[in-house]
């Protein structure tokens, strides 16, 4: 009954072809009417060892359980290690908060060891007054927290490629993480040293060995910048630019500078190598798209994904994360028919901008080959777009800032592979 | 336990009308002043323009030595590339469907920034190990490679940003109010 549903060009209520169900099925008991057949008898439940004799003591800092020891990053080394990047296991976690050790990586020459003592950071350039800040300083200004992704501009690149990789989620579409940021907005630093007139620009050096560097436009510096210096409560990882990092909340990753240690206010972009040679879309007729800075709408479906297959028919939860860097998400549109019908996915609250989103919707699977795919739309209208649109604009050699509709092809097996949609 | 809470606001409003108009836009004002001379060895980074170049100059001949003794393990021979980027060659690749050679030849858009990079990040072992002229002089050797500059032609604060690349006008800025 429910697979002859078609569902109506407004945002409603209804599920879609291919056993997707209504919202509202999530949002009531009524999930077990749509059950097919019942579950084997439970087994005698006995006394577990682990209540017969005392738990382990207190530990300073705690660690996931050790039968947790897949859900772990997985390393991309380039040529040089400490030159490539690690990968967030998005089809191991649920919610929208990537922990701190699982949050992505990507540095140019290793993480670097770096003593708050001895950290600075230095604004100069078109100002009135060039300032040096210690973290003792900058930890007795006003603070804010907000909730950001980052996502590197090189996440998805997989998916420029002209047959589908195939991988899983984390390899695939693994260098987005979110976490809750704390820190100082960059407005009150860069108000304190006075900008000049003219000023339009402020590069952002970081303090590693690359001294890896870009340039932000000075609107979005006195907009939504932050210096952070915790993240999801606890001071930056190294990982993640300790003992401060600048946040640019949906811009692309790599303008996100680590290990901050230099802002400099400037009347042009400097033309870095990170924001010439990389970080720009090359055309098909040989031009290429420079200064692509936010992220555009995107989602993902982590559940069910490749290496979470599906144990037979029935009821099953597809769930995902799905975002904008141009503000919140939505809606999330969930097609199990190749993209013919789409059913409005729940969207967990609170959705805030330029965070991740999770979203879910029932499935009611009947053991068939079924493709299923996912489509964001964020509220400034922007739609996600096709595979096929997003190479038709851009060709398929531009690597960075991928974020057209992935597919996952679902085999009566239970199994699940990567598919173009 | 009313008090306790209510007291300190109390306080705290006449103390704000007070500080107000010293603490900057709410800041603590607590950055410490710094000159130019302060800063110096941080203030590395290169603008289009040549603003930020040092004194020092470096020609082809003398950038070969040094890019043989601390590039070329990476970057290959001449800049060929392998096991890192490859660094010389791939004009005229860009535009169609194939695969694009990206070097500083055919991609880069601008001169000041292969000293830029190359003073800050290399060698990838040892960044910021170079001098000023050994910067100039690998940048001059990887244009001559490329053909740009002649096997001759020094390399300085005058003539480097005045090099003109192969791709310098393909660039395309989506960044609203950028004339470049």
């Amino acid at each position: 009954m429910r697979r002859t549903r078609v569902p109506p060009a407004g945002p409603e209520d209804c599920g879609a072809a291919g056993g997707l169900l209504s919202r509202r099925i999530l949002l009531t008991s009524a999930v077990a009417a749509g059950a097919v057949g019942s579950p084997a008898r439970a087994e005698p439940l006995t006394i577990p060892p682990w209540m017969t004799t005392p738990g382990s003591p207190f530990t300073p800092y705690g660690q996931p359980s050790r039968f947790e020891a897949k859900v772990v990053r997985v390393i991309t080394n380039a040529a040089a290690p400490g030159t490539g990047s690690s990968r967030t296991p998005h089809h191991r976690l649920n919610g929208v908060i990537t922990p701190n050790g699982l949050h992505f990586e990507r540095s140019h020459n290793g993480v670097p060891d770096i003593d708050p003592d001895g950290h600075r950071l230095l604004i100069h350039g078109m100002v009135k007054r060039a300032l040096v800040f210690t973290l003792d300083a900058l930890a007795r200004y006003p603070m804010e927290t907000r909730q950001a992704f980052i996502e590197c501009g090189g996440n998805s690149a997989a998916m420029y490629a002209k047959d589908p990789v195939q991988g899983d989620v984390q390899q695939l579409h693994g260098l987005v993480s979110c976490a809750e940021w704390t820190g100082v907005k960059l407005s009150i630093l860069l108000d304190e040293a006075g900008l000049d007139a003219g000023a339009r620009w402020v590069l952002a050096e970081g303090a590693d060995a690359a001294a890896m560097s870009r340039s932000v436009p000075l609107a979005k510096a006195m907009d939504d910048a932050m210096v952070a210096l915790y993240q999801n409560g606890e001071r930056v990882r190294p990982s993640n630019g300790y003992p401060m990092r600048l946040l640019l909340p949906g811009y692309e990753g790599n303008m996100n500078v680590k290990w901050l240690r230099r802002l400099k206010v400037t009347d042009s972009a400097v033309m870095t190598k990170d924001e010439t040679s990389k970080y720009t879309l090359l055309m098909e007729d040989g031009t290429s798209l420079q200064f692509f800075f936010p992220i555009e709408a995107k989602s993902i479906i982590t559940h069910p994904s490749p290496g979470v297959s599906l144990k037979g028919p029935g009821l099953y939860e597809v769930a995902g994360l799905a975002w904008s860097g141009n503000g919140k998400v939505a809606r999330v549109e969930v097609s199990a028919d190749g993209g013919a019908s789409w059913a409005p996915a729940v969207l967990q609250e609170p959705v805030l901008p330029k965070s991740l989103t999770r979203f879910r919707i029932a499935w009611q699977w009947d053991g068939g080959a079924v493709t299923l795919q996912s489509r964001a739309v964020d509220d400034t209208g922007y739609v996600q777009p096709t595979r096929a649109k997003q190479i038709a604009e851009r060709g398929s050699r531009s690597i960075y800032h991928f974020n057209a509709i992935a597919g996952w092809a679902i085999a009566p097996s239970g199994e699940v592979k990567h598919v173009y949609v | 336990m009313f008090t306790f809470s209510t007291r300190p606001m109390l306080l705290a409003a006449p103390l704000l009308m007070v500080l107000g108009s010293a603490v900057v836009a709410g800041g603590a004002d607590l950055g410490q002043p710094a000159s130019p001379e302060d800063f110096a060895a941080w203030d590395i980074s290169i603008l289009p323009d040549g603003r930020g170049l040092p004194a020092g100059s470096g020609t082809p001949q003398q950038g070969e030595r040094i890019y043989t003794q601390h590039c070329a393990g990476c970057h290959g021979p001449k800049g060929a590339g392998k096991p890192n980027d490859q660094l010389v060659g791939g004009q005229g690749s860009l535009a169609g469907t194939q695969a694009p050679v990206k070097t500083v030849g055919s991609y880069w858009p601008y001169a000041t920034t292969i000293f830029d990079y190359v003073r800050r990040s290399m060698p990838l072992t040892a960044p910021q190990s170079l001098s000023n002229d050994e910067v100039y002089a690998v940048t001059a050797y990887l244009l001559h490679l490329n053909g740009i500059i002649g096997e001759n032609d020094a390399v300085d604060a005058d003539s480097l940003p005045r090099v003109k690349m192969p791709n310098r006008s393909n660039f395309k800025s989506l960044y609203p109010g950028e004339a470049r």
